[in-house]
């Protein structure tokens, strides 16, 4: 258990987020969004807004420089003059304060061409389409075998649809950047990023500058939770907007504004088809996604990929099909794919469970295979079973009544469910550098990103051991895109990818601290020794080769996830009394963050499951709740008992560490574990979220 | 934001003095100054008045309470004599918000918020309360949390103050000064329907600045019950303010208000007239229920509220009588 490093920092208020640079001459920035949610801007009338004392520079179609290669849509700000959703930026202002340029951006005045948003997300658009690939780099569609006869031959057959709405991920900091041009016309952007590498490729591409004109500084950052994986139109806004006024510049998306432009879960509709044998042993999947992106830039979630991973059955086949509307574009929000995959699948294999008569947890353990069923590959190591196992122990499954709607205490109505947990165990390139300092100490530096997983503590922990020196004698420096290159704090990749590159760079740097100390043991004790010379020494890693010469795995972290729902019988409130997670995910490197990550996840679920949606307007096109007041997450009092847990998993073939990643899974299967127990409270199974009142009462 | 001055008032006289038409009062600002950040509100003047001397609850000579309009939500809520002698308001006040805004909000600033309607809250879209004449999205769009009852063709609407619903059931009163001098407005009669005005929340005139909320004793169980998606810090599904006196096991008195269903506290007259002198049974709260959501006129998406409604008047009367019937007589009062 070690606390986070910075939490000192972070509680008194003095850990510096991107906005709070102090910056000399430094203006404000405030965006004006599109009203229409489809046309052309027709005349941008900037004469007002000029007018107004502060206001020192006027942004849109009309006057913005031209932009040398966005490499995404939505990064092409101002270079058109189609609105391609209600909400895009269209212009902004740069003022004295941020209240000036705030008044000047509600008095500029944009004239439309508009036409009607289609905005409605349905299974027979006549514009649906199969993508190319979804996210990442999956192909859309699989099949094996004869999975449609199989399912219509099969003795039980479960053909349901599951939808799930949009959501959006809400960081408690918003999308923020100071962005600074020197007089060499080199670009410093203190950006709240989860990747200081990612906005500085990104950035430079869509302005024509080498990368190394472009320096993000990004140390501490307010949560992300995937919408700050890549940079969004603010960060492109921030540096054109400092270019235009020839002063820095701040810029902080409202919290009503990040709707529109940072990012969302696409809704889903799920057609999920199990066919089994009546000992519930499964003969075919079928897994056919419907969900939407922009006109702007293609984004398909991989909801149906965890089916591919998830349960034997020789048939099996899964789509996705994308419908282009007039929205913004979604993009990653924990877990895209697993999250609202995995709802459905576990959903209805507690639908199967109860068609069979089966144990929900037998009924999964009957269905586990040591191969990943669709492409053959053994696992690196599945303890699924493990998980269910030790979660129905430490819940208290054993002896569970299925029987539905029976359980009372007042006028409240009881349940339990569970459901399953996976997250792949992704890994990308990254490199570090090591230093041994003449006073003793180390530094690793490394561009990673603490979105406020504890990734910092991790990656010193790690650097420790390897380097068999104390905790409080490692320094590790991170968030900064000068440092070595390394990938995005995203896909639950960070600790391994960026752990891999640490534990390289250390042991290079004990071998060089063996061969100059002679009998030296590479170890703390180097300082005083006068081997060390006054500039330190250093040691480099970059584990692109070493990722490439991995054996063949199929890498994925698994868990179980339990819950206890009291409904009002009499207003269809739904709360959860009581909530577990058991989770196989390699080597746990911090129990202390990794809880916080893994509960973190869990109560996000509990949001999905219960509270979470972004109610599309299909008059206006745009998401009408705009704040936390109307989109809500839980609050304390949603979460009343919640506890997570993991089994010991020993992997070889994972990294140096033998981790796989934490921050994601928490949230696959925790909406599923909740709707299930509500089904068991009430044996109303709700097969759209969120489970509310307005769902539940009808049927109470 | 749009520029505007600020002033502090140094008695009610002069925040009356320094008020024009674009003059807003300012309380605690919870709800105010977020309106003015999204330029829902624009005033060119707000008079501070959250620091003159109304920030205590004195005694009535009958019993009762007369609450100061600057005094805090939270030192509402935690009052003995409002605890013990009119539980349902402290948990009415409780239920609403979060301790952090429960701080700053105002007794006064607390009954004029505005609704949480979206299309309200967006300048970019029609709405009829925010720059009349321009329509009513909310009728065919996004209503599933707006009114059932007492709406009209120009407003859907739904009052959001959780404390203002338990006043109304307490029969409580407004005391105003105006530029006409003092006056009292029953807590019923102070917000209004939408109607074809639904720009006016309440019968407040220009100027007019609330002093204090006077509640006359209550003498009954009582108790505000709350129905939203999230366990807290949500506004009301649907709400209730109930008190209940059951004599011998008849109705003797009865209290209800709900909140959440109109674009006013909802006292529920035809429902309290229906139980009097009736036994204090489910049978008889079922049919006062139904008597009062009669009227209902659910929309769309929120015909959820009035099986909703019904079950909390249902309930939460069930409750107040299987709590009469297990007290002695005489103890009554307290919760």
């Amino acid at each position: 258990m070690t606390e986070r490093l910075e939490s000192r920092e972070k509680v008194t208020g003095t850990a510096r987020y991107a906005f709070e640079y102090p910056v000399e001459n430094v203006a404000y920035v405030a965006a004006v969004q599109a009203s229409v949610g489809r046309g052309e801007i027709t005349a941008v009338g900037t004469e007002a807004a000029m007018a107004l004392p502060g206001v020192l520079a006027v942004l849109s179609c009309e006057n913005a420089p031209r932009l040398s290669d966005p490499p995404d849509g939505e990064l092409a700000v101002f270079q058109s003059r189609t609105v391609s959703y209600r909400g895009q930026f269209v212009a902004a202002v740069v003022g004295e304060t941020l209240e000036t340029a705030r008044e000047a951006a509600r008095l500029v005045h944009v004239e439309y061409a508009p036409e009607a948003p289609d905005v409605r997300l349905r299974t027979d658009h006549p514009s649906l389409y199969q993508p190319g690939k979804v996210n990442p780099v999956f192909p859309a569609d699989t099949e094996q075998g004869e999975p449609e006869e199989v399912f219509n031959n099969s003795a039980v057959r479960v053909d349901v649809t599951y939808t799930t709405p949009a959501e959006h991920n809400n960081p408690m900091e918003p999308h923020a950047t100071i962005a600074l041009w020197d007089e060499h016309g080199y670009l410093t952007l203190y950006d709240s990023t989860q990747g200081a590498s990612t906005v500085q490729s990104m950035v430079a591409q869509t302005f024509g500058l080498d990368p190394s004109h472009v320096r993000v500084v990004a140390p501490h950052v307010g949560g992300g939770f995937g919408s700050k994986g890549i940079p969004k139109p603010n960060v492109v806004l921030a540096a054109m907007a400092a270019g235009a006024a020839g002063r820095p510049v701040k810029f902080a998306v409202p919290r009503q504004q990040m709707y529109a432009t940072t990012g969302y879960r696409t809704p889903t509709i799920q057609r999920l088809r199990l066919g089994a044998d009546n000992d519930g042993r499964l003969n075919a999947i079928l897994h056919d996604v419907v969900e939407q992106t922009s006109t702007v830039k293609e984004f398909a979630e991989q909801t149906a990929t965890p089916t591919r991973v998830m349960y034997q059955a020789p048939h099996r086949r899964t789509s996705h099909r994308l419908v282009p509307l007039d929205v913004p574009t979604p993009s990653w929000m924990r877990a895209p794919g697993e999250t609202p995959g995995m709802y459905a699948l576990e959903s209805v294999m507690d639908e199967l469970a109860i068609a069979t008569g089966i144990d929900p947890i037998e009924l999964r353990i009957r269905n586990d295979t040591d191969r990943e069923p669709e492409s053959g590959l053994p696992f690196s190591s599945r303890n699924l079973v493990a998980c269910l196992q030790e979660g129905a122990a430490r819940f208290g499954w054993a002896g569970r009544d299925p029987a539905t709607g029976v359980r009372w205490e007042g006028r409240k109505l009881i349940g339990t469910g569970v459901a399953a947990s996976t997250y792949p165990a992704y890994m990308s390139p990254n490199r570090a550098i090591a230093r041994a300092e003449p006073d003793g100490t180390f530094t690793v530096r490394i561009a990673a990103a603490d979105i406020g997983t504890g990734a910092r503590t991790a990656l010193a922990l790690i650097a420790a051991e390897t380097l068999k020196a104390d905790l409080g004698d490692v320094r590790v420096e991170l968030g900064d895109s000068a440092f070595p290159r390394a990938s995005v704090a995203g896909g639950s990749s960070g600790t391994a990818g960026w752990g891999t590159a640490v534990v390289r760079a250390c042991e290079a740097l004990r071998a060089k601290l063996n061969g100059a100390v002679a009998g030296g043991r590479g170890g703390s004790s180097h300082a005083g020794n006068g081997a060390i010379p006054p500039e330190g020494l250093e040691a480099a890693a970059d584990t692109g080769a070493e990722l490439k010469a991995r054996e063949k795995y199929a890498r994925h972290a698994f868990g179980a996830q339990f819950a206890e729902v009291e409904v009002d019988a009499d207003t269809g409130e739904v709360r959860v009394r009581r909530m577990l997670g058991v989770f196989a995910a390699g080597r746990i490197i911090n129990p202390a963050t990794a809880r916080s990550q893994f509960i973190g996840g869990m109560t996000m679920g509990v949001g999905m499951a219960l509270l979470e949606e972004s109610v599309m307007d299909e008059e206006f096109g745009d998401f009408l709740n705009r704040d936390l007041a109307q989109y809500h997450v839980p609050a304390c009092a949603d979460v009343r008992d919640i506890d997570a847990a993991w089994v010991e998993e020993s992997d070889p073939h994972l990294n140096p560490m033998g981790s796989k990643g934490i921050g994601e899974i928490g949230i696959v299967g925790a909406a599923a574990a909740v709707g299930n127990a509500v089904h068991h409270a009430t044996g109303i199974r709700v097969r759209h979220l969120p489970i509310t009142p307005a769902t539940l009462l009808p049927d109470l | 934001m749009r520029p505007f001055t600020y002033e502090r008032a140094t008695s009610a006289e002069d925040a009356l003095t320094r008020h024009d038409g674009e003059t807003y009062y300012l309380g605690g600002g919870t709800n105010l100054v977020d309106l003015m950040r999204l330029g829902v509100e624009t005033p060119a003047r707000l008079v501070d008045v959250a620091h003159l001397p109304y920030d205590e609850i004195q005694l009535t000579p009958d019993g009762g309470l007369l609450i100061g309009a600057a005094m805090s939500n939270s030192a509402l809520a935690a009052d003995r004599t409002v605890r013990e002698g009119h539980p349902m308001l402290a948990q009415a006040v409780l239920a609403g918000a979060s301790g952090q805004i429960r701080n700053m909000a105002t007794v006064g600033g607390n009954l004029l918020q505005r609704t949480r309607c979206s299309y309200f809250q967006d300048t970019a879209k029609p709405c009829n309360k925010r720059d009349p004449g321009t329509g009513c999205p909310a009728r065919e769009g996004e209503h599933h949390n707006l009114a059932i009852l007492g709406h009209s063709e120009a407003c859907v609407a739904t009052q959001p103050s959780d404390m203002a619903v338990a006043l109304s059931a307490l029969d409580a009163s407004v005391h105003v000064l105006g530029r006409a001098g003092e006056r009292t407005i029953p807590m019923d009669e102070f917000h209004r329907l939408p109607d074809n005005e639904p720009e006016r929340d309440t019968v407040l005139e220009p100027g007019d600045l609330v002093t204090a909320v006077e509640v006359p004793p209550l003498g009954m169980p009582s108790r505000y019950r709350k129905v939203r998606e999230r366990a807290s810090f949500a506004f009301a599904l649907v709400s209730i303010a109930a008190a209940l006196d059951v004599r011998e096991g008849a109705v003797r008195d009865v209290r209800l208000a709900l909140g959440g269903v109109a674009h006013k506290p909802w006292r529920a007259w035809r429902a309290e007239e229906a139980l009097r002198g009736r036994p204090a049974t489910r049978e008889s709260f079922l049919r006062a229920a139904e008597a009062e959501l009669d009227a209902a006129e659910p929309l769309r998406d929120n015909a959820y509220k009035v099986p909703l409604a019904r079950n909390l008047i249902v309930r939460t009367l069930t409750e107040l009588a299987e709590r009469a019937e297990a007290a002695e007589p005489g103890e009554g009062t307290t919760s």
